[in-house]
């Protein structure tokens, strides 16, 4: 019998983080395993952001270790810990606002291939890479706003470049945060297909408010309060989780008592 | 040729005006041979100019004490030709590598902090400098200059005329070779990762480039060129003096970026071209009273916008419907 943690693509352990005299993040362990399809979800101010900067460098723990592929990345800058595979997405666009979306995926190909301190050679000179670039624009709708400033670009489609920017960093580990919030309705479906398209062999950890995609799209999920792991199971589990449904689920009434995870799934295709 | 590499490709391509306005300024000291000296000034000027734009348009980062590798050039290339030898070239590689190790020091300074600490970081080194220059007077000369510095001949052959056709085509020479280099850079994966740090420096950080020794080869990179620019002034006119280390130096050469535009490396080529035949007539005209114009210049230039000044006739269209320029 192997442990969660011995398995595991990304595993934070035991991880605590003090701002002053309050705890942010108070003891997380979590363990993300090859190709897994994880919520973390949880009240607003339970720390999910903190727990976010952690993971990828932004924030140093005060205590606890994070590994990524069995290595010890606690101490690793945050690039440092893109290059290994470690990739995240912003809940709010964090985007090359004068660059064009194909000159943006060029970039972050050629620096993903090791080429961004290459001068000499043109952007766009090596052909396999702008093949790369225009596979990523076709699968995330862009090709036809391609050779526009990113600035002018719809809402919509600013988000599903938000998230094609990460995938062309060939993450082995993605962290998707609220992919989905802000969009409008109307150019949700096109998101949502995407997130669901993202590659069987990349780990995704979603963190997301939006029920209908946490419970579509998670198979197994991880509830933070107040800094710490309430619970982790999967989505069924979850959903009937009595502690679950008083500190969060009926907070925001998503789940009336005794509506099963089913029943939300179902509703969540149809709806 | 696939739709792609066509989009990514365009921006590196060389276009024919850019080989015409080449051309037609390399002619320039022989088309013009009495304004040779003029044409010298804004070939210089022009290279310090994208110099900056490197670390200011492309990069994010603002400097008010650019200068500082200018004069640094300057006086090395001066020192060299009066210490140790006055072959024109190697004064140049001197003054240039001198400037990129001041560069590559004080780009540290320039990694941390905010807009504004970055002002006061530039604008202290370069007055440290100036009053390095100026109190090391056993070396500079101090607040007298440097004086005496004979240039030999450029390559072996050609002696520098009074007239300054020799200097002016050695500063355009300088100026192609540097422009050419710098525009490979800037559209090349090294330019682009530049562009993203300054559009997003979160970002940049996130998809795993390297921000801050990037911007370090940058600003190294850019104090050199300046430092080129500073060699090539203290060369052609014989003379260095703690006035390339002036702070009004960092400012004209941010005023020219402003003229020129920046993220564009003929913004600073125009620039320096606008700024000097302007700064050249007017003095010609109100000797005193020249930087009133020039201020005023400016004044119309960034409330009206560049885009549409250059462009008349879009002045009288559609100005109730707040017309796009």
């Amino acid at each position: 019998m192997t442990s969660p943690q011995a398995t595991a693509v990304l595993s934070a352990q035991a991880l605590e983080m003090r701002f002053g005299g309050i705890v942010a993040t108070n003891q997380v362990t979590l363990n993300l395993q090859p190709g897994a399809r994880h919520a973390l979800i949880g009240p607003n101010g339970a720390g999910k952001t903190t727990l976010i900067n952690l993971l990828t460098g932004v924030l140093q723990p005060t205590q606890g270790r994070i590994t990524l592929l069995g290595e010890d990345i606690t101490q690793l800058a945050p690039h440092q810990r893109v290059n290994r595979g470690l990739v995240r997405t912003f809940q709010i666009n964090q985007l090359f606002d004068s660059m064009t979306p194909l000159e943006t995926l060029a970039m972050v190909v050629s620096q993903r291939q090791g080429l961004g301190g290459k001068w000499w050679q043109a952007l766009g000179a090596r052909s396999e890479l702008n093949r790369r670039c225009e596979q990523l624009l076709e699968q995330f709708h862009l090709s036809s706003v391609m050779a526009q400033p990113t600035r002018v670009l719809a809402y919509g489609k600013r988000r599903l470049l938000e998230i094609a920017i990460a995938l062309a960093c060939e993450p082995r580990v993605l962290l998707l945060d609220e992919p989905v919030a802000g969009v409008p309705a109307g150019e949700r479906e096109e998101l949502l297909q995407t997130v669901a398209a993202l590659p069987a062999d990349v780990s995704v950890l979603l963190i997301e408010h939006d029920m209908d995609l946490v419970f579509s799209f998670a198979t197994r999920m991880t509830v933070l309060v107040n800094g710490t792991v309430l619970t982790e199971g999967d989505p069924d589990s979850i959903a009937s989780d009595s502690r679950v449904k008083a500190v969060y689920l009926g907070d925001v009434d998503v789940l009336a008592p005794g509506v099963s995870a089913q029943a939300m799934r179902e509703a969540a295709q149809h709806g | 040729m696939n739709l792609a590499d066509t989009a990514l490709l365009r921006a590196s391509r060389w276009r024919w005006w850019e080989v015409l306005l080449w051309l037609a300024a390399l002619a320039a000291p022989w088309l013009l041979p009495s304004h040779a000296l003029i044409v010298n000034e804004i070939a210089i000027l022009a290279l310090f100019a994208i110099s900056l734009d490197l670390i200011l348009g492309y990069s994010g980062i603002v400097s008010l004490g650019h200068a500082a590798f200018f004069g640094m050039g300057a006086y090395s290339a001066a020192l060299f030709a009066k210490l140790v030898m006055p072959d024109p070239l190697l004064g140049l590689a001197v003054g240039i590598v001198s400037a990129t190790l001041l560069g590559a020091v004080c780009s540290v300074t320039v990694l941390r902090g905010t807009d504004l600490t970055r002002l006061m970081v530039t604008l202290g080194v370069a007055l440290i400098l100036m009053e390095l220059a100026n109190k090391l007077d056993w070396l500079t000369g101090g607040a007298d200059g440097l004086q005496g510095v004979v240039m030999g001949p450029l390559l072996g052959r050609f002696e520098f005329d009074l007239g300054g056709q020799t200097a002016a085509a050695y500063s355009l020479g300088v100026l192609l070779v540097l422009f050419v280099l710098l525009r490979r850079m800037v559209s090349s994966p090294f330019g682009a990762t530049l562009k993203a740090i300054r559009d997003n420096r979160l970002r940049a950080m996130a998809i795993g480039i390297p921000v801050g020794r990037r911007l370090a080869v940058a600003y190294t990179v850019a104090a050199g060129m300046a430092g080129a620019a500073g060699a090539l002034l203290a060369q052609t006119t014989g003379f260095a003096s703690l006035d390339v280390f002036e702070f009004h130096r960092s400012a004209d050469v941010m005023l020219v970026l402003v003229i020129g535009g920046v993220g564009w490396l003929y913004g600073g080529v125009a620039g320096a071209l606008v700024f000097k035949l302007m700064q050249d007539t007017l003095s010609s005209i109100t000797p005193q009273y020249w930087t009133f114009w020039i201020g005023l210049f400016l004044v119309v230039l960034v409330l009206v916008g560049r885009e549409r000044l250059v462009r008349p006739w879009t002045w009288f269209r559609g100005g109730t419907h707040g017309g796009k320029s």
